[in-house]
């Protein structure tokens, strides 16, 4: 601690090795915060379901996607990105997910939102057996932190089924 | 710095920067700004550098006395004979 170059040394390491520490709380104490989230999602028309050239069907739903994510959100959170994902069984597989709409939600207060939207991305099988299928439609959401661990969880909505023929 | 002053500054380096680490902390916890923490810790860390870090007068009271010119030279320091051995390439210097 003789010359001022040492003492700085042994400050900034001192600090950095304190800053790493209180973000390794922060991150922590994202655990103690017990979210209590809600969603709602309708399909309220379906504009096309179609069989494509290349033999896969197609569905184009408008859907009304609400949800309250308020209580996901703790100081330590930086976004919750949150996307929509349709979710069935066929033959082939015996789990089927496919992204409909995704978005980005920047601060607590734009946390409760109610979308009509048509799905942002194509709904699309492996094949063709979408027929009378029924799915899931299930909101998922990460919730990504200023530093530490991300958390993510998801909500189930069942009792949607496409219909049996082609439109 | 003396011998006092850097255990000072070292004593004083590392409370100031505990406590801001953990007053920060705490106060960004509770308004629940990340932010808020940040900077308390930023401006804890640039106040104890200006602190700690440069050569302050208050680090210099407990001053080091080294031996007097004069005084040294009544007392000669003593002689090692030096061992002239072709074999041994170890030097004996010890003063």
């Amino acid at each position: 601690m003789h010359t001022y170059v040492y003492r700085l040394n042994v400050l900034l390491t001192e600090a950095i090795t304190l800053l790493a520490l209180m973000c390794a709380i922060a991150s922590l104490s994202d655990k103690l915060n017990v979210a209590s989230p809600s969603a709602d999602i309708q399909v309220l028309h379906i504009n096309w379901f179609h069989k494509q050239r290349n033999g896969n069907d197609e569905v184009s739903l408008t859907m009304n996607v609400s949800a309250d994510l308020k209580s996901t959100f703790t100081w330590n959170t930086k976004q919750v990105f949150v996307f929509l994902a349709a979710e069935y069984e066929t033959e082939k597989n015996y789990l089927n997910q496919i992204s409909l709409w995704d978005a980005i939600i920047p601060s607590k207060e734009q946390a409760k939102f109610s979308y009509h939207t048509i799905n942002k991305y194509r709904f699309t099988d492996q094949g063709n057996s979408l027929r009378g299928k029924k799915y899931n439609l299930t909101l998922h959401w990460h919730v990504m932190p200023k530093t530490g661990k991300m958390f993510s969880d998801r909500i189930v909505t069942t009792g949607h089924s496409l219909p049996e023929e082609y439109i | 710095m003396d011998w006092q002053g850097q255990k000072l500054s070292e004593q004083l380096m590392q409370i100031m920067l505990l406590a801001f680490a953990v007053g920060a902390f705490a106060t960004g916890y509770v308004i629940g700004s990340f932010q808020m923490m940040m900077l308390i810790y930023a401006g804890g860390v640039v106040l104890t550098t200006l602190i700690t870090v440069p050569n302050w007068p208050f680090y210099n009271r407990h001053q080091l006395n080294w031996l007097d010119p004069s005084e040294a030279e009544k007392h000669p320091k003593p002689q090692v004979q030096q061992h002239i051995s072709s074999s041994s390439k170890k030097k004996s210097s010890k003063k």
